[in-house]
């Protein structure tokens, strides 16, 4: 009778957070959005696919904890259960550190497999944060995945590898060459969005973006002075003091799991004159 | 004098650059600590003299460590199970 129990679990849903092009926001979007499932109760691991060039653990504020790696648990070196960091903030967070000194071709498509598959039976939800381009790294860690979260600024260079990351969703993951495989589910996540330079005319619009790439849209990330202090200090830009930027996450994930969230785009508060000369905060 | 301003410097990037220093400090040389890549050869030798006494199997030992920028720790617990009834 256990046994019949044991069958109905569900496992894991791998999301890769991708965009070909380097500098949009990945790994902030990785952190972000991983401290934000975390904080609602799912448990949330984060993998660091950038063999040789490891950000994650720096803007996850775990840098001085890394003592085994993915690559270390590929090779055998160490046991997965060792090279997971558990976050000091959020019980159901952790981070899957990569390698600083190897590279990418310590990454083998049945390592990749074998770890997910272990932690799918653990977590709820297994952020894959891909290295930009479309090389080995950032392959690998779209080849497992059942949803991707396609990271893209409103300009040309961005949106154009966007597409060309789209075309790789759908050909080269193991859902695209299963037959019968649902396709990877891919939406869009529109980050460092101005909205003066939009009114402007200098920048492309939400809907421009999403015309030309033609696939859901996940969230709009506003640009702010947050992500920036966020990163300084280590910590998830939604975990952080109140922002912008955080509000669109905690969206932006509200959306990732089903709700139904309206699109709206934040702005910091700006401090008006009077506030400034008199540095009140209210 | 170089670098001087009116302003204070903002709190975040002077955590920013602490961080980092700490971090590349541990990273370009391996110098005054353990590298990162013994790691993995320093568990196996740990385990091997563990079980010339007892009987441990391969996940039972877990490695912790924590950077600093006077120094760091390395916290090594190992597991094994419990003698049941010495009686």
């Amino acid at each position: 009778m256990s046994k019949d129990l044991k069958l109905e679990e569900p496992l894991g849903r791998v999301i890769v957070v991708t965009s070909g092009k380097g500098g949009v926001g990945k790994t902030t979007t990785s952190a972000a959005v991983g401290a934000e499932l975390a904080r609602r109760g799912h448990k949330t691991v984060v993998i660091d696919f950038d063999v040789g060039l490891r950000n994650l653990d720096m803007i996850m504020g775990c840098e001085r904890r890394v003592v085994f790696d993915f690559i270390n648990v590929i090779q055998g070196d160490a046991k997965l259960k060792q090279a997971l960091i558990r976050d000091r903030r959020l019980e159901n967070l952790a981070v899957l550190p990569t390698s600083q000194t190897r590279d990418k071709d310590a990454l083998t498509k049945d390592g990749v497999e074998k770890v997910l598959d272990e932690l799918r039976k653990e977590f709820d939800y297994i952020i894959c944060d891909s290295p930009a381009g479309i090389e080995r790294g950032a392959q690998m860690a779209m080849h497992f995945a059942d949803e991707a979260i396609v990271v893209t600024n409103p300009e040309v260079s961005s949106v154009r590898d966007s597409d060309r990351v789209l075309g790789l969703l759908n050909s080269i993951t193991e859902r695209a060459s299963k037959s019968g495989a649902e396709p990877v589910k891919a939406q869009v996540l529109i980050t460092r969005h101005d909205k003066s330079r939009i009114d402007s005319g200098e920048m492309m619009t939400v809907e421009d973006v999403l015309e030309v790439l033609a696939v859901p849209l996940l969230g709009i990330i506003p640009e702010s002075p947050a992500v920036l202090r966020a990163s300084n200090l280590g910590v998830p830009v939604v975990l952080d003091e109140p922002s912008a930027a955080g509000t669109a996450y905690e969206d932006a994930v509200g959306r990732l799991i089903g709700e139904q969230i309206e699109m709206r785009i934040a702005a910091d508060r700006r401090p008006g004159l009077l506030q400034r000369l008199f540095g009140r905060t209210v | 004098m170089f670098g001087f301003s009116l302003r204070p410097r903002k709190a975040s990037a002077s955590t920013a650059k602490e961080r980092l220093q700490i971090l590349l400090a541990h990273e370009r040389s391996g110098s005054g600590g353990a590298r990162p890549d013994c790691l993995p050869q320093l568990q196996r030798d740990i385990l091997e003299v563990i079980r010339r006494h007892m009987q441990v199997g391969d996940e039972a030992i877990d490695i912790r460590m924590e950077r600093g920028d006077e120094l760091s720790s390395l916290e090594i617990n190992i597991e094994f199970p419990a003698t049941p009834g010495v009686n």
